[in-house]
């Protein structure tokens, strides 16, 4: 017995032993693995953010580019004006309220978004099985057009020779054109028509998941079919609207073909005015400066956003 | 309204005693080809404070009559009342009418004390009420300790007991169970048989039960309904179905049974088995009282005895004797063709060996 006991003893030793040597080069090849996709993040991802938040302290050449001086003008220059004559500083709000018109805007866009993508995606849910794929397809098709087209698209339909405007005056409705392009309504739809699959997508994934056996016991519980959607289906496809409404105001943050093309570039927004510093007024760094503040408003609000949405789970749970 | 109220008081006899009274209840599904007729014009009275059972095989269409009271589907024709009042048409939150439901469907997203709160809640009824009831209804399935658990955190057991309590919580007329514990394993279910019955004592509340296990449906029910094909074939107190099934499926459907063939004699008061034997038949309501019909005959109320005794009715040799604890199943081929099951305690038969089969006095007249 006692035997047997050491012998168990020392086999087990030498399968623990044989396990981490497996292991071990289990891990090496799975770095090995991982290289390309590091170096492909590396080179493509880490090294330009290194290169925007080095040129954002540097000083602007006179014909674009960069001079090697150290600077924090860029980051001055969006908060304050430098008086030409005494070099003083006088806070000026004109960045900001870019700032803020664009996050209105993109706020705005993915709560039309939201609005419109949720009953879209239950009611594809709802479909049976072979007709969703179908569904799907259509939603999907708008994507495989470039979006550059498709916003000219909307640009020839609402503009004030455009097909709206026509058939409204031509049916006697209205005698002069209603002025539909250029306005921020415009950018508001344009923004809502080129991430609505990116709303609908995400929502769609967590509704197909929601178990309609929970629905029948709602109704079952004397739930009216509003308390069922605010009690049951809304809190079940949670992870669907957070991660669409992330999907829809970040890129709808940092348009730039939309506000360009339907904003007419007289009101700009956050894409436009980067873009601006990298041709028109030949100042990068400030553009990088731009660009790094954009990224962290994005980061701060999305880590309060799922924080905020996280809490929100766990109160239900 | 009240003219139909007057008309299922008249027909189920006492109204005052009756919660729920389908009549002539059809639900079809699907259309042209694929049409199915789950429920064929099905009359039945469910008593107040009943514990009252539908058994049937799967797509014998007890779900769809359950799904019909909830009011998760509305009847092609007929009329369900719920104490006298036509609900019918109501949608299934405007019925005082609970289920319990064969997967429990517990909301993931809230803790079980909100789970169970969540019919009082949506009625909108006081804070302190809710609590009061949740209170209670933890109390009654015992699961205080577990209140601010995830359901999914449960076990089986505990994930039923919830959605027991969350069903019971609003007090409703009837509390509608389907299939609740086949997805539980045999001794836990034996356990939940027992919590169910105590629960329904305690509560008073009717308890219409869905299940195709004959064994739960004659432990636990006041009466039981046994449908086929869409109708009702038989209902019934369990020793009335088990002992004087009407008709031949509910004979073979509930236990095990031995279907003989015999002739009617005595209009109807004897039959003669092919063996010769005359023993008494009981017959069911608008059976025919001459010719060939099938008798029933339990297992444990044949009996085994030498061939050429004076009570052997029939004769015949042992073929299998299969063991199963609590006593044996001897097997016989009988002389005349066809195989009969006894059940005894004790047996020393001998596999082969010929006997005799005793018979009970009087026997049951099938209708098939």
């Amino acid at each position: 017995m006692a035997d047997l006991t050491a012998d168990t003893g020392s086999t087990a030793d030498r399968l623990a032993e044989a396990r981490r040597q497996t292991e071990g080069a289990a891990r090496h090849r799975r770095w090995q693995l991982l290289a390309p996709a590091l170096i492909t993040i590396g080179i493509f991802g880490l090294f330009p953010l290194t290169i925007t938040l080095l040129y954002s302290f540097l000083s602007p050449g006179t014909y674009g580019g960069i001079t090697w001086e150290f600077s924090t003008n860029a980051y001055v220059q969006f908060l304050f004006e430098r008086d030409i004559f005494d070099d003083t500083l006088q806070f000026s709000s004109t960045y900001l309220s870019i700032y803020g018109r664009s996050i209105g805007l993109a706020f705005g866009a993915t709560v039309g978004a939201l609005i419109i993508g949720f009953p879209t995606a239950y009611f594809i849910a709802s479909k049976p099985l072979e007709q969703r794929n179908l569904w799907l397809f259509l939603i999907t098709v708008p994507f495989w057009v470039n979006l550059l087209v498709r916003t000219y698209a909307i640009l020839l339909i609402i503009r004030d020779e455009g097909m709206i405007n026509l058939s409204l005056m031509g049916l006697g409705i209205t005698d002069k054109p209603i002025g539909m392009l250029y306005t921020d309504y415009a950018v508001f739809a344009g923004l809502i028509y080129s991430y609505l699959p990116f709303m609908v997508l995400p929502l769609y994934a967590s509704m197909e998941k929601l178990d309609f056996r929970l629905v029948e016991a709602a109704y079952d519980l004397y739930a009216s079919r509003f308390q069922v959607l605010r009690h049951v289906i809304i809190p079940m496809a949670k992870p669907g609207i957070v991660a669409g409404c992330i999907l829809v105001f970040i890129p709808g943050l940092g348009a730039y073909i939309t506000p360009e093309l339907l904003g007419g570039g007289k009101e700009l927004m956050i894409g436009n005015l980067i873009a601006l510093q990298f041709s028109g007024s030949r100042n990068w760094p400030f553009g990088s400066a731009a660009a790094l503040i954009l990224m962290v408003v994005v980061m701060v609000s999305l880590i309060v956003y799922v924080r905020y949405s996280g809490k929100e789970g766990n109160g239900h749970g | 309204m009240a003219q139909q109220a007057q008309t299922a008081a008249t027909a189920s006899g006492s109204a005052d005693n009756v919660m729920v009274h389908a009549g002539r209840v059809t639900k079809t599904f699907g259309q042209g080809a694929g049409k199915i007729t789950a429920l064929d014009a099905v009359s039945v009275d469910i008593r107040k404070n009943e514990f009252f059972t539908l058994l049937g095989p799967s797509g014998c269409g007890k779900t769809t009559l359950l799904r019909l009271i909830a009011g998760f589907d509305l009847p092609d024709a007929g009329q369900i009342l719920l104490d006298g009042q036509e609900i019918g048409h109501l949608p299934p939150y405007k019925r005082p009418v609970n289920t319990v439901f064969q997967s429990y469907a517990l909301f993931p997203h809230m803790s079980v004390a909100r789970n169970i709160g969540f019919g009082l809640e949506m009625q909108g009824r006081p804070k302190a009420e809710v609590k009061e009831a949740i209170d209670r209804m933890l109390a009654l399935v015992q699961m205080e300790h577990l209140a601010d658990r995830r359901t999914d955190q449960l076990s089986g057991g505990q994930q039923q007991r919830v959605a027991l309590a969350r069903a019971l919580a609003p007090r409703p007329k009837v509390l509608l169970l389907d299939e609740p514990l086949s997805a539980l394993d045999l001794k836990l279910r034996k356990e939940m048989q027992i919590e169910l019955k105590r629960l329904q004592g305690e509560t008073g509340i009717t308890f219409v039960f869905v299940t195709h296990d004959q064994e739960e449906a004659l432990t636990m029910s006041d009466r039981i309904a046994v449908m086929q094909s869409g109708a009702i074939l038989q209902v019934g107190a369990p020793k009335e179905i088990y002992n004087n099934p009407a008709r031949r499926f509910v004979a073979d459907f509930i236990g095990d049974i031995n279907i003989l063939d015999a002739d009617l004699c005595d209009n109807g008061a004897h039959v003669i088995l092919p063996s010769g034997t005359k023993i008494g038949a009981t017959l069911s309501e608008g059976a025919a009282r001459e010719g060939r019909i099938s008798v029933a005959i339990r297992p444990e109320n044949m009996g085994l005895t030498t061939p050429d005794a004076p009570g052997a009715a029939l004769k015949g040799r042992v073929t299998n004797i299969v063991y199963f604890g609590a006593g044996h199943n001897v097997h016989v081929a009988l002389d005349g063709g066809g195989e009969v099951l006894v059940r005894r305690a004790q047996t020393d038969a001998q596999i082969g060996a010929e006997v005799g089969l005793t018979v009970p006095d009087t026997v049951q007249v099938l209708v098939d």
